[in-house]
């Protein structure tokens, strides 16, 4: 097994953790709340492959309360240190994930992350997507958050609007590149694609 | 400056992620209550204790505060609850509406039309719309999740067979994009129309009931009614004593030991700014002259 103690696997975290999560989860809301806006949401710096964006959101909402699944590559010696070290988040399979990070190729099939239950359909999983491209096109999302219709790179349009059609149940999902985030809440319709 | 002696915004860092995490879900299911577990503030139940976290979990350094109480900005707990993110968040505050990035309200929709860059957080005393008709807990889950809203109409319907009109005035049911039945805190009626397509986001947090909900921008809110009694949010019939306004949510203030009376608008602060831009009420004097 490799050293857990490593200079990646301790550093890489906030430096200042009540201000940097503050704006970190402000970029988190407000992508949530604004299906199709693109944010700029920084302050961790993790071990390759996790994009900023990611790590950033597991620094802002993980903890030892929120079992974490990581998928793909991400699913690595240096990731699985450095947010045990950093959240104290449980990693566990995807069926049992509060998060779940990955490529979406990794994640499929979606069908196996917590959609929540009728009387609580909050008890759902959210997605963190990494993409090699996050841009304001393709598919055309209308619902809350978007005023008239909105456009985002979707790895998988299909996917999304077999998620909706559960509302009020399904997983909600942050769309991450680089230091970049978009949310899409099971809220959001994905119209034509 | 923010104080040493707390955290930033008071809240420690696991409290303010659980609640995050709350005031996500909320977000991705417009009108549903989220349970989360309430902490204990240096103020009391009644005081707001369930908007102060909730705007605790949202403020950067950058905001700017406002916080009215049935739309006034002087109240004892508007003031109190300004001064305590004032130090302990170290944010500037503001009265102005318009100037606000964060918005702490206890029972008002500011007159002020909001914007895509704000966020407006509720005090909510009892967070769900169906307790009245059922007690228990588990109950009203199931009614919610089974969109079993019948009763709640019969209610309604019942005040007009009584009253030939729908009486409640205030927390008037709301349903969420055709989905939940949610209660939009005790904001009077006339500020229904406001919570629907508002290009805010607008958070709702009750501390003892240990709920917090929400509605994103340009969410669709339609008050509940009737077709042959459709809704009404009611106008006063009159202006603003103040400022002339004939448009805004009104309060009756006694002026004297005779019984005089006058209306002036609840939101002081738009009030304020039509009498600064020269508007003059029935019994207003001009901007400055007032004592
Ligand atoms: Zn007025």
């Amino acid at each position: 097994m490799a050293n857990p103690l490593t200079a990646e696997t301790l550093g890489g975290g906030f430096d200042d953790a009540p201000i940097q999560s503050a704006r970190a989860f402000r970029a988190a809301l407000d992508a949530m709340a604004r299906p199709g806006r693109i944010h700029v949401i920084a302050g961790a710096r993790p071990p390759a492959p996790l994009s900023a964006a990611a790590g950033t959101l597991l620094l802002t909402l993980a903890d030892g309360t929120t079992p974490v699944h990581l998928a793909g590559d991400i699913d690595c010696d240096a990731l699985r240190g450095w947010i045990t070290f950093h959240t104290g988040a449980p990693l566990v399979p995807a069926e049992a994930a509060v998060f779940a990070v990955g490529r979406w190729t990794d994640l499929a099939p979606a069908h196996r992350f917590a959609i929540g239950t009728p009387e609580y359909p909050d008890r759902a999983a959210t997605l963190i997507v990494e993409m090699p491209v996050l841009e304001a096109e393709g598919p055309v999302l209308a619902g809350p958050g978007i005023r008239d219709r909105a456009r985002l790179t979707l790895p998988d349009p299909e996917a999304f609007r077999a998620n909706h059609a559960l509302f009020p149940l399904g997983f909600d999902t942050f769309l991450t590149c680089g230091n970049r985030v978009a949310g899409l809440p099971r809220s959001t319709r994905v119209e034509d694609f | 400056m923010t104080e040493q002696a707390y955290n930033f915004a008071y809240l420690d860092e696991q409290t303010k992620r659980m609640i995050r995490r709350a005031i996500l879900k909320g977000v991705a299911v417009p009108g549903c209550q989220v349970p989360f577990a309430s902490r204990e503030m240096p103020m009391p139940y009644g005081w707001g204790t369930g908007g102060v976290q909730v705007t605790a979990a949202c403020l950067t350094p950058e905001d700017r505060l406002k916080v009215i109480d049935q739309g006034a900005d002087d109240t004892t707990n508007a003031v109190s609850i300004r001064s305590f993110f004032r130090r302990t968040a170290g944010v500037a505050v503001t009265g102005a509406t318009a100037d606000a990035t964060l918005i702490q309200t206890r029972h008002r929709i500011p007159e002020h039309p909001l914007t895509e860059d704000q966020i407006l957080v509720y005090q909510v005393p009892i967070p769900e719309p169906l307790r009245f008709l059922e007690p228990r807990e588990p109950e009203t889950r199931k009614m919610h999740s089974l969109e079993e809203y019948g009763l709640m109409h019969v209610k309604l319907y019942e005040d007009i067979a009584r009253h030939g009109a729908i009486a409640t005035s205030y927390d008037y049911p709301v349903k969420v994009e055709g989905r939940y039945v949610m209660d939009p805190s005790p904001i009077p009626k006339f500020d229904n129309p406001k919570l629907s397509g508002c290009p805010a986001l607008q958070l709702f947090g009750a501390g003892r009931e240990q709920r917090i909900y929400a509605l994103p921008p340009y969410t669709s809110v339609v008050s509940l009614d009737f077709d042959d009694h459709p809704f009404d949010p009611g106008k006063a019939d009159h202006d603003c004593d103040l400022c002339g306004a004939g448009d805004s949510y009104l309060d009756e203030v006694i002026i004297d030991d005779a019984g005089g009376r006058m209306f002036v608008c609840s939101d002081t602060d738009f009030c304020q700014g039509r009498r600064a831009a020269g508007h003059i009420g029935r019994l207003g004097a001009p901007a400055g002259a007032a004592a």
